[in-house]
């Protein structure tokens, strides 16, 4: 005989069961109705607006030119070797490779059909010509904030350029994140459509700043850091954060120990945008891509009201962590390999040389507590961007092919602590993490 | 009485000046009067990392020479690196962000380089596959419609104005590289690629062979690249003449 215990437990009666999923299936569809109108609320019609016909002005398309910069569309939209915003590159995020798509005026691949309402809701609500919810990757979460007569004149010039009959590539997303419902509840979570508002008791300078950088500039996408769901944790308040899949770390604009620059001069928060370098820093890894593509032909005025903007973000004020002491055997093994590799350009005492390579005494690149953007610049080398203004900058070889992960974390830990500098030691586990 | 304020202020003075003389020179010392040659082969200390002294590389291993090379081929492989053409992910990260003059002024200053070349890379492969691999290299063949190297990279293979590289002085495994890259379509030039047409036609085993006897062959005493050819090319080709 079966023993007792083993019996399956009492069900309730039968007759409650259609009761209790009735209730559960009006809940569910409560939520979705909920989520669905989350969704589109606030959203203009734009059935009939195919019918009136968009003819855009000179000063539109050249306007728009000048917006297309100040975004970076082609960053993402001109694939490397491709057709200008003809799409197709892969961004590939922590849920799969999302593909750019043909912004150009292509009729059956492109925007060829889409009105400027259309635009304008994919920029404010994201939401694609053809009802689908985009992807954030498209930053709408932060061209939300950009005014319906930008969107225009961005339209007029994207209806500009050559058509390049490109399909677009279907994104390769793994389930649930290739479904719009999934899509959806992230966008009732992380995303409020809303345009620029600015603050009246800032100055024209500060809000015109205020709207590039929370706008078109999209610093969010980097500097505000992305919790597990691919949201920004900071927002506006751009307090820095890892760049999901590039081992790259964005650092806090709002701190004075990573790349605040609310005491520096504002002229040289312009130099930095401007041609990639200036005496307080230069631009490298991502960024260095952003001075190239983007910020360099961004007017005075603009990038003055962006410095301003960002000299003015409310800082950070958390001390810096209490450094670890380096060992002794790594330290020294971490001197011989500078003064092989790094002195002769960096220089004997990290102050670097005039116009040319940076000083790693007091760098606050160098003495980031996540640094694996000094792993990455050992590594990889660079450029900084050449630009007008500083057509021919000087470069820094990769080491990956002359050290190995222990070499790497050991001129590392040197470099963090000597001539003054303050920064925990690494271990090569970190260098491999950083890879 | 009156005499006193000028000299309490002279003082004051001087005591400033002493204060300050040495915050000042602990300034210039620490960091910024160090200055490094304003020259092109100081800012290009990022390539000759790997691509060796002054552009001149090794026999061994996989970076080839670019010193000498014709500029008009280094540029476009610096641009085609930018741009996609290319593919190899240290140089694209290293020339990303560089513009066509940059880029030319780099190509310029390796293609003036003028230096001596390595001794060739030995090779103990089996004559008869040696053999199979100097008849394609100096004489194609003409049923497959594979030209001979020589046809448009020199008699000598030392290059042929404007951009026709040079083949000799390389190592064999960036020659396996760099056919098996055309092969699968992961390296390109100028429309119409003629090289990618040529390497698709070669098979792995002949790919290896040719690679072999170039990386093994001594340089001539001219090494540099000759001036354009007069007779017509082969083939097609988009790149080598611009």
């Amino acid at each position: 005989m079966r023993p007792t215990a083993c019996a399956p437990a009492p069900l309730q009666p039968p007759r409650l069961w259609p009761r209790r999923l009735l209730v559960l299936l009006v809940l569910l569809l409560a939520a979705s109705a909920l989520v669905a109108w989350l969704n589109v609320r606030g959203e203009a019609d734009i059935r009939d607006s195919a019918s009136v016909p968009f003819s855009s002005t000179l000063q539109q398309i050249t306007q728009g030119a000048y917006l297309a910069r100040a975004g970076n569309c082609a960053g993402c939209h001109t694939a490397r070797g491709g057709a200008d915003y003809a799409g197709g590159l892969g961004i590939a995020t922590p849920f799969g490779t999302v593909y750019a798509s043909n912004l150009t005026p292509d009729a059956q691949t492109g925007l060829g059909r889409w009105t400027p309402d259309a635009f304008w809701r994919a920029m404010h609500h994201g939401r694609s010509a053809d009802g689908r919810l985009l992807y954030p990757v498209f930053p709408y979460t932060s061209y939300t904030q950009v005014s319906r007569a930008d969107s225009d004149a961005l339209f007029a010039y994207l209806g500009s350029l050559p058509a390049v009959a490109q399909a677009n590539r279907p994104h390769e997303l793994a389930f649930p994140y290739n479904s719009q419902a999934a899509l959806a509840v992230w966008r009732v979570l992380f995303f409020r459509a809303a345009e620029f508002a600015p603050e009246p008791e800032q100055t024209a300078q500060w809000n015109r700043g205020a709207y590039l950088v929370r706008g078109l500039g999209h610093c969010a996408a980097c500097h505000a850091g992305r919790n597990l769901l691919g949201a920004s944790r900071s927002e506006w308040a751009l307090q820095g954060g890892a760049i999901p899949m590039q081992h790259w770390y964005a650092p806090s604009l709002a701190s004075a120990r990573e790349a605040g620059v609310a005491d520096w001069d504002t002229q040289d928060v312009v130099a930095l945008l401007q041609t990639g370098t200036s005496p307080r820093g230069s631009a490298m890894g991502p960024m260095a891509e952003v001075v190239f593509r983007s910020t360099q032909y961004l007017n005075d005025a603009d990038l003055q009201a962006m410095a301003v903007y960002l000299k003015a973000l409310p800082q950070q004020t958390q001390e810096a962590p209490q450094a670890k002491a380096p060992e002794s055997a790594q330290l020294s093994s971490g001197a011989t390999l500078y003064k092989e590799h790094c002195a002769q350009c960096h220089g004997e005492e990290g102050q670097g040389a005039k116009g040319a390579y940076p000083a790693l005494a007091g760098n606050r690149a160098v003495t980031l507590d996540t640094p694996a953007n000094l792993v990455q610049t050992v590594l990889h080398g660079g450029f900084a961007p050449a630009t007008a203004g500083n057509p021919r900058p000087f470069g820094m070889p990769p080491f990956q092919q002359t050290l190995d992960g222990p070499q790497i974390a050991a001129v590392l830990t040197y470099i963090r602590h000597a001539w003054g500098n303050t920064a925990s030691p690494m271990s090569a586990l970190e260098v491999m993490q950083s890879q | 009485m009156p005499k006193r304020r000028p000299t309490v202020g002279r003082a004051a003075l001087l005591a400033l000046t002493l204060l300050w003389a040495p915050v000042q020179a602990a300034d210039t010392s620490s960091t910024t009067h160090r200055t490094v040659p304003d020259t092109i082969a100081q800012r290009v200390l990022a390539c000759t990392g790997c691509h060796g002294k002054e552009g001149r590389s090794t026999n061994a291993g996989y970076f080839p020479r670019i010193a000498g090379k014709p500029a008009a081929y280094l540029y476009n492989q610096l641009r085609n690196f930018r741009d996609g053409w290319r593919t190899n992910a240290a140089m694209t990260h290293l020339v990303g962000h560089l513009s066509d003059a940059y880029l030319r002024e780099m190509a310029n200053y390796f293609a003036s380089q003028d230096l001596p070349y390595p001794p060739p890379q030995t090779t103990n492969a089996p004559a008869a596959v040696l053999q199979q691999a100097q008849t394609l290299v100096l004489q194609g063949d003409a049923l497959r419609k594979i030209p001979a190297c020589t046809q448009c990279h020199g008699n000598a293979m030392t290059g042929v104005l404007p951009a026709f590289p040079g083949l000799l002085g390389l190592p064999r495994d960036y020659i396996v590289g760099q056919l098996g890259a055309w092969q699968t379509d992961k390296r390109h030039a100028a429309a119409p690629d003629c090289m990618g047409d040529i390497a698709k036609r070669l098979t792995v085993e002949e790919v290896s062979a040719i690679a072999t006897w170039l990386s093994s062959q001594a340089l001539p005493a001219q090494t540099h690249a000759v001036a354009p050819n007069t007779k017509p090319l082969p083939m097609d080709c988009g790149s080598g003449l611009q």
